[in-house]
This record gives C-alpha cells, structure tokens and sequence, in this order.
C-alpha cells in the first residue's frame, strides 16, 4: 500500500475504534444500574473514543495547526467532560444523599447548567 | 431527494410540532419550547432553501444565513424575557400557567 | 458543502424530527430541556451538513447553549411544583383536534410551495458575492451581517438590548442558595476562562475570512460568565459601569451609522476603504455588549430579598 493509502486505511481504524468506545459508553448508560456507575462508564468511554478519533482525523490533517486544533478540542472536552461527571455525581449526592439510590432523575437544579461546551 | 428538500420537509415538520405545542401546552415552559422548535423549523427551511441557491463555485446563499444568526439570537433574548416573566408569575400566582389556562 | 443527501442526513432528520417531539411532549420538564439541549447540538450538525458553519457556531453557543442554560436555570427556581405538568401535555383532546388540523393544514400548505420551487433559484448569491471585494471582509455571511445588511444587526442589537432592560425592568428575585466552593470547578475557570477570552478574540478576528464573528466570539464570552456565575454568583446590577457596557455595542453601531450619513455615502452605507476597519470596530463593540447582556439576561437583574 503506499503511504497515503495506508494513513487512510490507519485513520478508519482509529476512528472506527472510537465508535465502539462510543458505542460501549452508550451501552454502559442504558444497561448498568446507577448513577455513579454510569456516569463512570459513558465519561471514560466517551474521552477515550474522542481520543481514537481525533488520532484518525489527526492522520488526515493537511497541516500541522490543524492537528493542534484537534488536539485542543480533545483537551478541552476531556477537560470539561471529566468535570460535569464531577458535579453532576456531586448533584445527586447532594439531593439523595446516597449515591446507589440516584438515578438519572428529574434534579432539576440549575447548578447543573451546562454552556454549550 | 436533493438535502435542500429532505431538511426543507424536517423544518416543515418541526414548524408543525412547534406551533402545536405552543398553542395548546398549558406549562409556560413547555410553550417556550414550542416557541423555540418553531424557530429552528423555520431556520432549517431557510438554511435549506439557501443551500440551493448556490453560485457555480458551490457556496449557499449567505443572506438567509445571516437571517437565520440573527434570528437565533432574537429568539433566545424573547426566551430569556419570557423565561423571566415566567419566573415572576410563579413568584406572585404560584402557578406557572397562564391564568385562563388553570384549573378553575 | 455535499449537495447530496447522505446516510448522516436521513438519520439525522429521524433524530431531529423524534428529539423534537420528545423535547415538546416528555410531561417531565427536566428531561425536555435536556432533550431540546441535544436537539440544539444536533442541529448544529444539520448546520454543517447545509453549509452553514457560521450558523452552527452560534447555534450551538447561543441556541443549545445559552438558551439550554437559561430553561435549566428557570426549572430549578421553578422548584418541584413549578415544574410539575400533566402527564399527556400534548394530548389530543377534542378541543385541540381544530389546532392540530391547522398546523397540519399549515404544514401542507409550506410542503406544496417547497415542492413549487423552481428548478433552479439563484437567490441572492450572486450579487452577495460579487460585491465581498466592496464588503471589507471576505466571509459572506459576515459581509451581508455587518454590510449589506447592517440596519437588521443594529436592530438585532437594540432587541438584545431591550431583552436585559426588561429583565431589569422586572422585581427582584430571591437569589439561588449559593453552592459550597468547589475545587474542581475553581479549577476549570481558571483554566476555561482564559482561554475563552482568547477564543473569543479569535472567532472575532476570523469571522472577517472565515467561519466566526461578534456574536460567536460574545457567547463564548458569555458561557465563560455563566460558568464564573456558576461557581462564584455574580451580579450584574444595573450600575453606571454594566449599562455603558450594555449599551456600547448598539451606540457604536448607531453612531457608525450616523457618521456614514453625515460624511459618506449615507447611513449605514461604508465606503470600501473603510469598510474593514469599521467592521472590525463595530464587531469589537458589539461583542463586548452582547457578551455582558448575554451574561445579564442568565445572571438576572437584581438579586437580593423579593420585593413586592
């Protein structure tokens, strides 16, 4: 293969891999039983398979700056990801004092607010 | 079916299920949010009927995109007064629908 | 821009269209903000796919974002019984069956005049884009905002404007507990709001020749307020200093306009040599005021005991 065919080939299967880390944090969401535990599986699912396919875009970048950038959103969502499980877990906790009793209800506080990150 | 067409008939749909919505929902919220699936109907059809209007480089329509920014912005200013006037007569009724829509 | 219609686009429409209705109907309130919040993010994909990008930004900023923000903040003042609603909100009742038929009508009608379209549309393309070189910028969209189209911005800033006057119109609210200070949240503005700022300047200084401009860059602005507002509760009363600032961007806006009508070409009209720096000038302005309006219209206008 030459080289650009097998950057293309490496790309799908980067991004590829991250949709089954989508996909898996999708199931954990759906099928485990609390909060805590989904929370845990969809954060780490979901910033892992950003990582994969930001790595499979990041081989099909023209330029160097566009690489950065993509590297910059990963960051940045890891980043802010990572924090809003923190709050909201800290949320539930607040609100149901037990954290295996919360489930994904109507909490309905404003200090969950999220911006459009 | 050309993407002008297929987004041109969600929009349409949207319109349809937002101006239900907010006509008949007696929670004020819920009518803000009919309010606001309305809005993004009529800016997915505007959006899609500029995406046909296109030169022969391949760029859309600019001018119902800058309609389209524009009305998303005066559409969150009108939500951010109602959600406030909302707040108010909540405060003062304790109720968050409109007087002629309460249970008597 | 793909003027063909993908697999992304079918299920994407299905998604719109379903998270549409479900944000419309779900009887609980919580869960229909956070339906339209995916509905708002989603959209902002549709976006992308009808070549619209400047659009996206800001719908995912100020549509999904902002607005999301602002219906959650309201459902938690709400409180339990203020949000409460009927368990079949949307139900079809005898007496709803005349509105659902008009929207059906009316739907009816907007799919017959989309399938009467004519062939070939040229819209206003071709005049948008010849002219960029007079524009002073070359991304159309900030061209037709900010040139062709000035008079609707500066409207468009005077509603924003009368937005906040109105909420501080308004009495007083009782402020919201304030939340115990959270490490982890001090942490993300410090790292956050920098680089919003930074960001924010950016999309300003690129919506000139790409995808961006004031009103991107001021959401930005704001959402970094929001998170401060978030972790530390500021208020913004309506002082000397938050109303120069609120209305800095319209009067800048207006007093460009006026001086084109006294030394150039009329109202609103730039001559193409200065066209870029009055851009530039009018864009700088009208972000720093719609980021603190934004930011007034979530923090509210007054805080402290409810007056009657």
């Amino acid at each position: 293969m030459s080289g650009d065919e097998l950057r293309g080939a490496l790309s799908l299967v980067f991004i590829g891999a991250g949709m089954l880390f989508f996909l898996a944090g999708s199931v954990g969401v759906l099928r485990l039983p609390d909060l805590l535990s989904r929370l845990h599986a969809l954060t780490k699912a979901d910033n892992l398979g950003l990582g994969l396919v930001v790595l499979g875009l990041a081989l099909q970048a023209d330029d160097t700056f566009e690489v950065l950038r993509l590297l910059l959103v990963w960051l940045l969502v890891l980043f802010a990801s990572s924090v809003a499980c923190y709050l909201v877990a800290q949320s539930a906790l607040r609100a149901h004092g037990d954290p295996a009793a919360a489930t994904a209800g109507p909490e309905g506080s404003g200090e969950d607010a999220r911006d459009g990150r | 079916m050309s993407l002008a067409l297929l987004y041109g008939l969600a929009g349409i749909v949207l319109v349809a299920m937002g101006l239900y919505a907010a006509l008949v929902a007696r929670h004020v919220l819920r009518r803000l949010l009919g309010l606001n699936v309305l809005g993004a109907g009529v800016f997915m059809m505007l959006v899609a009927l500029a995406s046909r209007a296109v030169d022969s480089a391949g760029r859309p329509d600019p001018v119902p995109h800058a309609m389209v920014l524009t009305g998303i912005v005066v559409a969150v200013s009108a939500t951010a007064l109602a959600l406030a006037l909302l707040r108010r007569m909540h405060r003062h009724d304790g109720s968050a629908q409109l007087p002629e829509d309460r249970a008597p | 821009m793909a003027a063909e219609v993908h697999a992304l686009d079918l299920v994407l429409v299905v998604l719109l269209v379903w998270l549409g209705w479900r944000a419309l109907a779900s009887a609980d309130l919580f869960k229909a903000v956070v339906q339209f919040i995916v509905f708002g993010l989603l959209l902002s994909l549709a976006w992308v796919r009808l070549g619209a990008p400047d659009v996206a930004l800001a719908e995912a900023a100020i549509g999904a974002g902002l607005a999301g923000a602002l219906l959650l903040d309201t459902l938690a003042r709400l409180g339990r019984d203020g949000a409460a609603d009927e368990t079949r909100p949307l139900g079809l009742t005898p007496a709803r069956a005349g509105i659902a038929l008009a929207c059906l009508g009316l739907a009816g009608l907007l799919v017959a005049s989309v399938l009467l379209l004519p062939e070939s549309w040229r819209g206003l393309t071709g005049p948008a884009l010849q002219q960029l070189g007079n524009s002073g910028v070359s991304n159309p969209v900030t061209a037709t905002l900010l040139n062709y189209r000035g008079w609707d911005t500066l409207l468009e800033v005077g509603v924003l404007l009368l937005a906040v006057l109105g909420l501080w119109i308004l009495d007083v609210e009782p402020p919201l507990p304030p939340p115990a200070p959270d490490p982890m949240l001090g942490l993300l503005l410090r790292i956050l709001l920098p680089l919003a700022v930074v960001v924010a300047g950016y999309l300003l200084w690129v919506g000139a020749h790409a995808p961006g401009g004031a009103f991107q860059g001021a959401a930005l602005l704001a959402a970094g307020g929001v998170l401060w507002h978030l972790a530390r509760p500021l208020s913004l009363p309506a002082t000397a200093p938050v109303r120069a600032a609120v209305v800095l961007g319209f009067a800048v806006f207006l007093g460009v306009g006026v001086a084109m009508a006294a030394f150039g070409g009329g109202f609103l009209s730039f001559p193409p040599a200065w066209a870029g720096a009055l851009i530039l000038l009018i864009e700088t302005a009208a972000m720093l005021s719609i980021a603190v309006i934004m930011l007034g219209l979530f923090v509210g206008g007054r805080t402290g005991k409810a007056g009657e």
